[in-house]
């Protein structure tokens, strides 16, 4: 029988390879932005979420405002509060406030969809064996995107600059192939934001992405609810 | 100075958001409403995140239009992120080769 820390570790492999190819993108946008690799590591270090830190560097590259940064992370990160909701309903007897306000660092979309994947209960050692992984993966690959954008051919680098809004293509497409709820939502927050960027430019590129996509999010909630139990 | 502030915000932010609900949440949110926006607000985050920026992430409209017409067929079919992430990637280097 393996522990479930290695268990953890082994199930986390798949999520830091993938962390590893998206954050060389993110340290690349960094260090655009004119972050250090070490600031640039640092950011991931410390947040371990994609959407969340790439608006955080736009908005430290634009010398955006303090209360912008706390609105946006919010804004971007909420959902992390329904899945913590969500996984909190599966955890072990084990996971005591301790584990809770450590294993809380560690909720990302994949590892969340992966623990919620589990059969039973949900332990604090694979969780962190799980952490532990898709943290080396983040992590690394910030620093070596980070490092090696000071280094590549400019024709390199700037196509990397496009992964991470590929991957949240990838995220939003195909739900909205199959659902006509999430499509409208998804073209309403698109159309405003187009909007904000073209029409009304006073608006700085936080709000813009805040306002756009609570605007969209309650008019989907308001004409489209979701089915009672349904995810 | 000013950096390591916005960091601390950023990751005190990002953490609390997880935190507090992991760690204290137990009952289901009752409001219909209010479960319907929190589904639909990640869509709708990554949307006004990604248009109209994905245009001007390559340093040339021209390409970043062929690597978001690349990642949204590949999506589109339901390929992983990852093979969709750097196809995007790939397939604007390669439209820059032309276009030089």
């Amino acid at each position: 029988m393996k522990s479930d820390l290695t268990k953890g570790m082994i199930h986390g492999i798949p999520i830091a390879l993938g962390y590893l190819s998206v954050s060389f993108g993110f340290g690349i946008k960094a260090v655009g932005a004119g972050l250090s690799v070490f600031s640039s590591a640092m950011i991931s270090a410390l947040n371990l979420t994609s959407a969340g830190q790439a608006a955080g560097v736009d908005i430290i590259a634009a010398g955006g405002t303090i209360i912008e940064m706390i609105l946006v992370q919010l804004t971007i990160n909420i959902r992390y509060s329904l899945m913590a909701i969500s996984l909190s309903q599966k955890l072990d007897k084990k996971f005591t406030l301790p584990h809770r306000l450590a294993a809380s660092y560690g909720i990302t979309d994949e590892i969340f969809a992966v623990c919620s994947a589990q059969k039973g209960p949900v332990t604090p050692s694979y969780m962190y064996g799980m952490i532990f992984a898709a943290f080396l993966g983040w992590v690394g690959g910030t620093a070596l995107g980070a490092a090696a954008g000071e280094l590549l051919p400019a024709a390199i680098s700037s196509a990397m600059g496009i992964v991470l809004y590929g991957m949240f293509l990838a995220i939003i497409v195909p739900p909205a192939k199959k659902s006509l709820s999430v499509f409208i939502v998804v073209i309403t927050a698109a159309g405003i934001s187009v909007f904000f960027r073209y029409v009304l430019t006073t608006l700085s590129s936080g709000f813009a992405v805040i306002i756009s996509a609570v605007a969209a999010a309650m008019l989907g909630a308001a004409f489209f609810p979701i089915k009672e139990e349904s995810e | 100075m000013k950096l390591a502030v916005y960091i601390a915000v950023m990751a005190g932010v990002t953490y609390l958001v997880r935190a507090i609900p992991f760690t204290f949440f137990s009952k289901k949110i009752k409001s219909r409403f209010f479960r319907s926006f929190l589904f639909y607000i990640p869509y709708a985050v990554l949307s006004a995140m990604t248009i109209p920026a994905i245009f001007y992430s390559t340093g040339s409209v021209l390409t970043a239009i062929v690597g978001t017409a690349a990642a949204l067929i590949l999506s589109y079919f339901g390929l992983p992120l990852i093979v969709v992430a750097l196809s995007a990637s790939a397939a604007a280097f390669i439209a820059g080769l032309f276009l030089k």
